[in-house]
């Protein structure tokens, strides 16, 4: 390990970051998603009811996505390159399966059972999405031209609409934001942006004509919660009671009035900001909107710091999806964004979405300690 | 893959990159100040708005079920109600000993271990404050122990409820229908807000087609509750508008004697207000007892009721499927009439058999020795075969079928019941789609007599024996007669009717022979005739439930009772200006005449005495 030896020479040495370094772990990194793991524990031990089950649960699956972090963050960033579009056609492939298997079966289907264990190949797709796209645009001159541009665009499209169809919109949601945060940090123009975003707008009817029932449904609701008290209209409205009635300092732990009496729906999962919110006020919130602040921040300066456009694009990417994690639950939480279905990363109760965030952050740290200097 | 065709310039990607850094964090803080500013907004400037919302006590918002609108029959005699019942609920959370609160109660109400144990159960499944339910109905004894020792049980209550009752248990069971939980696939489909708070739906029948009118409208009540969630104030309320009480066509009257009429037999029976199209009798038999429903059926019980040879759960009257056997009769005569293909007074001689061309195979008449030289009027009285296969052949299956289907036969009636069959009118194209064969000829003689693939429910025996009485007018048959809403107002149904365009002659000459049925020395429904002092038209029919072979000779009494053939009855009453249509089914019967024809009779007798004073 020639490389670990050069890192010796760049950074203070000492014996716990010798050690660290080693185990190819970003320290500040490592740090903050620890912060935001605890918190996660001390809310969701008052949200789930004071139940120790919930919290060992939890802290099992924590556990098991931390240690999944770490060999990720073994694994030499050459090696997701190489396997990039492999992994990619993988997802694709699983995608397609579970489809399949839904209209087999009824309603909803997102998982796929391999003997007693269950898999969402969508959480796959999070990751070897952008992976696929940093990988297909760092082969060309960056910024990328058109033609790039719409094998890109049409390689994002692919497992959007195949998750939109489960149908998933959160996760479809994410999905393409991951793809488009590579494009944009690859040099997309901004008068592209512009036109792509004014599009958009100009696209809604089209989409709306699209949805579901029940996702035109939470769009009318988010719009006007008081039409729908006892429908749809129930989240947000407790959800904005919980967070207003916090005030400024909160109610203090184990003080949620809202989840303890069951009036918050879903306190646990997606809708556990509120929770966090009325317990710990405006304080705690913007103590948790830093934390996140930071994590995003640390990410972005690994990838400025990284040597090649693959790697660059790719974690990037990562932490941009990361916001859009964060940006899209306390949104819809507080009540400027309609609710769908996207958990508060790193806190929310539920494991599959964990372990793909820290999936994220091995590679983040892969990419960051297998830098070679010159 | 590498860039053959271009070079990557290094620094001036970096640079690039590094300005969508900058970008991108630059966003992301500006994203963020825009979480943060809403979050001031809700928890600085709405603080004191929330809080009084929430406080030390908080806000709720509960569903206010409205009262299911009540069912009567058209005498206003109650069908279907709403009964108070009461359960014992316990909040698991406010109970300091859970063991010794339940002893202590299984020892006060005589409750059984099995009791306890359902509870134990149910309370692992359920979170801890919420209230679940110990005793599903307390009884009156169990009610006033409870009451005087209740300040000694902390965390136990009564909880008073409305359960829907049908106080004429079997006789309504298969119009009424009954209300059950909701089940997960029922929740799919329903409004959620609309039935947040509602426990039951319309399963079947009339509880069923009118769902929506009888639920009625869920209201809302913002209330303020105590950390032990005790109501502490109502802040808002929108109050439920509840459900419209229907007003049946139904007479429960002639429904029972219809009823009780057909003793130990299974049928049906389905009576017509010709004037309007108003259902008055829709009898089918056996019923069951929708009550245990409401509440959940035993599983056991429910399989008794399933696997019962009698089939209580089929409602014959809107389902059954029977060869209308010689009542189809007047249909075909008035069909050779319309076609002219005969004459009322063209004579037919009737050996007793009948023999299609180039054919060795005899098509026989009920009467061995045959009737000799029938007119169209004594065929129908003697509801001669022979007569009818010609008949049948002369028009020709297209024929019948397209004037059958003026008649409603072949398709739904379009009552207002779901889980209407609309029964089998054979033709050519359905032989072919369905059997992938030609029609043959012997086919058009047997559905002249009503056999062979022809099939129809007992309710479109009575619509068609009411439109062949009002002279072609085709009234949907219907059940609800209106609705009083919450404002009392009339929320009447419109019924909409036609004519077939037929000669009146024709409608004289085929009613004719049918009042002959009833009324002559040959009729075949003669003995109905005793002390009336009006005019009755029927057709008697019998159907086949075994085929007979060629030479072989029925015998009654010989047979298993379950091959027996159906008695098959049709008539209206008064001749002279037609009230009431019945059509009447006896499984297993034997004859139309003997069985099936004095139940009409009965109804018949006991409506126009009621109704048509003369």
């Amino acid at each position: 390990m020639k490389t670990e030896t050069r890192h010796e020479q760049f950074e203070a040495p000492s014996v716990l970051g010798t050690m660290l370094r080693r185990l190819h772990i970003d320290i500040p990194l490592f740090i903050g998603l620890l912060l935001t793991s605890i918190v996660s524990f001390v809310i969701l031990y008052s949200a789930g009811g004071q139940n120790m089950e919930v919290l060992v649960r939890q802290f099992s699956r924590v556990a098991l996505a931390f240690a999944l972090m770490i060999i990720l963050a073994h694994v030499d960033p050459y090696q997701f390159k190489r396997y990039s579009s492999v992994l990619f056609a993988f997802g694709i492939i699983l995608l397609i399966a579970v489809l399949i298997m839904g209209q087999i079966g009824k309603g909803a289907q997102r998982w796929l059972e391999l003997g007693s264990f269950r898999f969402q190949p969508s959480e796959m797709i999070k990751i070897t999405t952008p992976m696929m796209i940093a990988w297909y645009l760092a082969e060309y001159p960056l910024p990328p031209r058109t033609k790039q541009l719409l094998v890109a665009v049409i390689l994002i499209v692919i497992p959007t609409l195949l998750i939109a169809k489960q149908p998933d919109l959160g996760t479809a949601l994410l999905v393409a934001s991951s793809g488009a945060g590579v494009l944009f940090f690859a040099g997309l123009s901004w008068w592209i942006i512009v036109a792509i975003v004014t599009g958009l707008a100009a696209l809604t009817p089209i989409i709306w004509h699209f949805m579901h029932d029940y996702q035109r449904d939470r769009v009318l609701t988010f719009l006007n919660p008081e039409a729908d008290p006892l429908g749809r209209g129930y989240h947000i409205i407790q959800s904005k009671i919980a967070i207003g009635s916090g005030g400024i300092y909160g109610k203090g732990w184990l003080g949620s009035t809202q989840s303890e009496l069951d009036f918050l729906p879903e306190s646990s999962t997606d809708f556990i900001f509120a929770v966090f919110a009325e317990e710990f006020g405006l304080m705690g919130c913007l103590g948790l909107l830093a934390l996140y602040l930071l994590i995003i921040a640390r990410c972005l300066y690994i990838a400025s710091q990284a040597q090649d456009s693959y790697s660059r694009l790719l974690a990037s990417s990562l932490a941009f999806t990361f916001f859009v994690y964060v940006f899209v639950n306390v949104g819809m939480v507080i009540g400027v964004l309609p609710v769908v279905g996207v958990p508060l990363p790193l806190i929310s109760y539920g494991g599959t979405s964990i372990v793909t965030l820290l999936a994220g952050f091995g590679i983040l740290m892969s990419i960051h300690t297998h830098r070679k200097f010159s | 893959m590498s860039s053959l065709y271009a070079i990557k310039d290094h620094s001036s990607e970096k640079r690039l990159f590094i300005n969508r850094i900058v970008a991108a964090f630059i966003l992301v803080s500006l994203l963020t100040a825009g979480l943060v500013i809403r979050l001031v907004y809700l928890q600085v400037a709405g603080h004191e708005h929330y809080s009084s919302l929430a406080k030390d006590n908080s806000i709720k918002i509960v569903p206010l079920v409205p009262t299911r609108g009540m069912i009567f029959d058209r005498k206003g005699r109650v069908l279907a109600e709403n009964r108070p019942s009461y359960s014992l609920e316990i909040i698991p959370e406010q109970v300091s000993n859970m063991e010794d609160t339940l002893s202590r109660l299984q020892k006060l109400l005589d409750l059984s271990d099995e009791d306890i144990e359902q509870y134990q159960k149910l309370r692992k499944r359920q979170k801890n404050f919420i209230s679940s339910p110990l005793l599903v109905s307390m009884n009156e004894e169990q009610l006033a122990r409870f009451a005087v020792v209740r300040p000694y049980f902390q965390g136990v209550d009564i909880h008073r409820q409305l359960v829907r009752h049908y106080p004429y248990s079997d006789l309504t069971a298969h119009v009424i229908g009954y209300v059950g939980r909701i089940n997960e696939a029922e929740m799919k489909d329903l409004p959620i807000a609309e039935y947040r708070g509602s426990s039951h739906i319309g399963k079947l029948g009339i509880e069923s087609s009118y769902e929506s009118q009888l639920h009625g409208k869920t209201g809302y009540a913002e209330i303020e509750t105590n950390v032990q969630a005790r109501l502490l104030n109502t802040l808002k309320e929108v109050n439920p508008q509840p459900g419209a009480n229907l007003y049946l066509t139904l007479d429960i009257d002639l429904q029972k004697t219809a009823y009780d009429a057909l003793g130990s037999f299974n049928g049906a029976v389905v009576a017509i207000d010709i004037k309007t199209g108003g259902v008055l009798v829709f009898v089918s038999r056996p019923g069951f007892d929708p009550n245990p429903f409401v509440v959940g059926i035993a599983n056991d019980a429910y399989q008794a009721l399933q696997s019962s040879e009698n089939q209580p759960l089929y409602n014959r009257a809107l389902r059954g499927l029977y060869p209308p056997g010689s009542t189809i009769k007047p249909f075909i005569a008035l069909a050779g009439l319309e076609f002219e293909v005969i004459n009322a007074e063209q004579k037919f001689f009737c050996p007793g058999y009948y023999l299609l061309p180039g054919v060795t195979h005899r098509y026989r008449d009920w009467k061995k020795g045959g009737h000799g030289a029938v007119d169209l009027t004594r065929a129908i009285t003697e509801s001669c075969d022979v007569y009818f296969y010609r008949l049948a052949s002369s028009l020709g299956i297209d024929n019948m079928y397209s004037f059958l289907h003026k008649f409603g036969f072949g398709e739904k009636t379009g009552i207002d019941l779901v889980g209407e069959k609309s029964g089998l009118l054979p033709s050519r194209e359905w032989k072919r789609e369905r059997k992938n064969q030609a029609w043959y000829p012997g086919e058009t003689l047997i559905t002249g007599i009503g056999q062979g693939y022809l099939q129809v429910t007992p309710l479109q025996l009575a619509k068609a024996t009411a439109t062949l009485a009002s002279d072609g007018k085709v009234m949907t048959p219907f059940l609800v007669d209106k609705m009083l809403g919450t404002q009392s107002t009339v929320l009447g149904i419109e019924h909409s009717a036609y004519t077939i365009p037929l000669k009146q002659e024709h409608f004289n000459s085929v009613v004719r022979g049918m009042i002959n049925v009833v009324h002559s020395e040959h009729g075949t429904a003669k003995g109905i005739n005793k002390n009336i002092t009006y005019q009755i038209a029927g057709k008697t029919g019998t159907a086949q439930v075994l085929g007979i072979k060629q030479n072989a000779k029925y015998d009654e009494n010989s047979i298993d009772f379950k091959y027996r053939d159906h008695a098959l009855f049709v008539s209206f009453a008064p001749v002279d200006d037609p009230q009431i249509a019945v059509a009447v089914v006896v499984e297993n019967g034997g004859h139309g005449g003997s069985v099936a024809a004095p139940i009409a009779g009965e109804i018949i007798k006991q409506f126009l005495q009621e109704n048509y004073e003369n």
